[in-house]
């Protein structure tokens, strides 16, 4: 994984004395919460409502197990012992005090993190695939250009004041598992008949009040073109974007009012005057970057592990985790462990200090001490020998990790919803919790098979409600909290905004409704290997309606 | 008035003329509003741009401006930076970049970063900070600016003072 240098070191170390300073100046009286606000975001630090939120990046969702160690022990001394995954591969402790935000920086330095950009009207923490360089289906390794994107992103002085937040993902597979298409830019890198690296570039995907697919403006960027594009695209969102309306001023409204054929035209032209600058990427400097993610030192294995398959017979909880929860690695006798953090009855995504502490200890000893962080709110262990997954599970079973649900029903993506969150309307939390528990039976999510359930506790979407297969978006009604149902939304290469499907449904109603929704899939489909997201596209909305509004 | 100068470090006093649209053109170095410029050819050095101005219809006038203040109505508006560095990048103005309005202390540096040489600016905090010379400030960066800095590394990356 990449490590710091000199540079990034003195880097990061400056901007926490300049978040020193702005903290003192805030507390001090000199800088009002108006004039603070805009420099706390662009740190990290949302006023809540209980108190300071602190998000902190996880570029790209690669973590060290002794980065890991250090987040369990700023959940311990911070916070109340415990933090939670987001869907931006970030982590938020949602307890901090403003005061002590500066000090928790500078430990959060010492190994190499941060919280630049996590949130505010400028390049947010990049994205991506969180299988990246383990993934047997991946052409390109996605981190090296994150990495450089991260970089080349940090307080860049033209576009720290954009008309609104600004989200690039990458992936370098053709299955898409890092939601390109809903980001300001989507990029997949790939390769030319000659095997030269270059990118599929989106532009304008986004969620919130107004969803939207991205579009493809260029189907191969030459490698060396990435960051001088990218500045183009920037360059004419920040001169063209609206700010007039904050519900307007994302790149996906430019692109959808200024038409696509004049959007890229805007940004062709912008490129051709960056072409030659030291924007140009040259191929040394990415491959320096490129070596930091060189593959660690895999064995040579057989693809098959016996030690793991006599185990998984005579053990049903194993079986089922080996079933769920790993991922085909592109060396033979490795797999990527999905380590869910959607336990029944726990809040999605949240995860105890004494937990990370388990998960670091158990990466260091069976995973290379590496661990990544998806956006579904999960951790992963990319680089697992098959034959070591029985140990493994066996330790994620006594830190209470072992929960063998990786894309069922009960992994659910829920956002902090109004039990944190000032922005939120409804709760997103304990409607994850009901939901999971009414599915907790193991036998009936195997059969359901995969199914993403995303919970979103407003119009903003960060539970990704728009594209789940099943989405519930909390909304006020008259003071109550009624749940809003959308069908069909994909978040992966076939991207799709789910449908609404009719009235909401009161929160005392929404997990029959869901269920409701799971028997009709179970009933019409051709029969087990048709999923959920094939059926509903297969026979679509109407037997669904029926089945929630027919009797009322 | 005074301005800060950027390639000084330091206040200086200043001469140049913000004359109302509707004013009379004073003699000397005057600024005016980009309606004005393209619309009567007084032959005005300087001109005002506001965030939501393009540069077109400018034309080869540009060539003669010695100085072109860029209005932050909101210091979140970051249209200015844009415009700053389109106005090298694409009109090769070589000329005098001013950044006027509402500019707080931590905007500073990527002001320089983007290519402006001075700052009129209003927020009193900004203002004690660089009299006293009490910025803290980031040194190291992760793009190329449009100011001549140290290389540093990578060909993306650039260290200042």
């Amino acid at each position: 994984m990449y490590r710091y240098d000199e540079f990034d070191s003195d880097f990061v170390r400056q901007r926490v004395a300049e978040f020193r300073d702005q903290v003192a100046r805030r507390l001090s009286g000199e800088l009002t919460e108006d004039q603070f606000k805009p420099l706390r975001l662009m740190n990290g630090v949302y006023l809540q409502l209980h108190a300071y939120m602190l998000r902190i990046a996880i570029p790209y969702g690669v973590l060290s197990a002794r980065q890991l160690r250090k987040l369990a022990h700023i959940a311990r001394v911070y916070d109340r012992g415990y933090g939670h995954f987001t869907t931006r591969q970030n982590l938020q402790f949602n307890w901090v005090e403003l005061a002590r935000i500066p000090d928790l920086l500078g430990e959060l330095a010492d190994v190499e993190m941060h919280a630049i950009q996590t949130s505010g009207n400028c390049i947010r923490n990049v994205t991506a695939d969180h299988f990246a360089g383990a993934a047997a289906d991946e052409a390109v390794d996605p981190r090296p250009y994150a990495e450089i994107l991260r970089q080349w992103s940090s307080l860049h002085p033209e576009f720290s004041f954009l008309p609104r937040k600004f989200k690039i993902a990458v992936t370098g597979a053709e299955r898409d598992r890092a939601a390109i298409q809903v980001h300001d830019i989507g990029l997949q890198a790939r390769r030319d008949a000659d095997g030269a690296i270059g990118f599929a570039v989106y532009v304008g995907g986004g969620q919130g009040r107004t969803p939207m697919i991205a579009k493809k403006i260029r189907d191969f960027l030459p490698e060396s073109d990435l960051l001088a594009y990218c500045t183009a695209i920037l360059r004419v969102y920040n001169l063209e974007g609206r700010r007039d309306n904050k519900y307007k001023a994302r790149i996906k409204i430019l692109v959808h009012e200024m038409g696509e054929a004049d959007l890229i035209r805007e940004v062709e032209r912008e490129f051709e005057g960056l072409r030659g600058t030291p924007l140009a990427l040259p191929a040394a400097e990415v491959a320096r970057i490129a070596r930091y993610f060189a593959p660690p030192d895999l064995a040579e294995l057989p693809p098959h592990s016996v030690v793991l398959d006599s185990r998984s017979a005579g053990d049903p909880d194993l079986s089922r985790f080996v079933r769920r929860n790993l991922t085909a690695h592109r060396a033979p006798g490795y797999t990527a462990l999905t380590i869910s953090l959607k336990a029944i009855g726990e809040a999605p995504g949240d995860a105890s200090a004494d937990q990370m502490d388990a998960v670091a200890d158990l990466a260091e000893r069976y995973a290379f001490g590496e661990i990544r962080v998806s956006h579904e709110q999960n951790l992963i262990l990319p680089h697992v020998r098959l034959d070591d997954v029985p140990a493994l599970h066996a330790g994620l079973q006594a830190a209470g990790l072992a929960t063998p649900n990786a894309g069922l029903v009960t992994d659910i993506i829920a956002c902090p919803g109004l039990d944190y969150c000032a922005l939120a309307n409804a709760r997103s939390i304990p409607v994850a919790q009901r939901i999971a528990e009414r599915f907790a039976d193991p036998v009936r999510q195997d059969a359901i098979g995969d199914l993403k359930i995303k919970i979103s506790g407003c119009i903003n979407a960060c539970g990704h409600h728009h594209v789940g297969h099943i989405g519930l978006l909390g909304v006020d009604r008259k003071g109550e909290e009624f749940y809003q149902i959308t069908l069909g939304g994909s978040a992966d290469e076939t991207a799709t905004i789910g449908e609404i499907v009719g009235p909401g449904f009161p929160a005392d109603r929404v997990v029959d409704a869901i269920e409701a929704i799971v028997d009709v899939y179970l009933r019409l489909r051709h029969d087990a290997s048709e999923d959920f997201l094939a059926a509903y596209r297969r026979i679509g909305a109407e037997p669904f309606k029926s089945a929630l509004y027919a009797e009322v | 008035m005074a301005v800060y100068d950027f390639h000084a470090g330091a206040f200086r006093d200043d001469d140049w003329i913000f004359p109302d649209d509707d004013a009379s053109l004073p003699a000397g170095k005057a600024a005016v509003s980009k309606a004005r410029f393209v619309a009567r050819e007084e032959g005005a050095l300087g001109l005002v741009l506001t965030a939501g101005d393009t540069l077109d219809g400018l034309g080869n006038a540009l060539a003669r401006v010695e100085l072109v203040a860029l209005r932050f109505p909101r210091y979140a508006d970051g249209r200015p930076y844009s415009l700053a560095r389109r106005l090298r990048e694409r009109h090769g103005y070589t000329g005098e970049l001013r950044a006027v309005g509402d500019v707080l202390r931590d905007q500073v540096d990527f002001l320089a970063r983007a290519g402006f040489d001075t700052l009129d600016i209003v927020h009193p905090g900004t203002i004690e900070a660089l009299r006293a010379g009490t910025l803290v400030r980031v040194t190291r960066h992760y793009q190329p600016g449009a100011r001549s800095e140290r290389p540093a590394g990578y060909s993306w990356r650039r260290v200042s003072f």
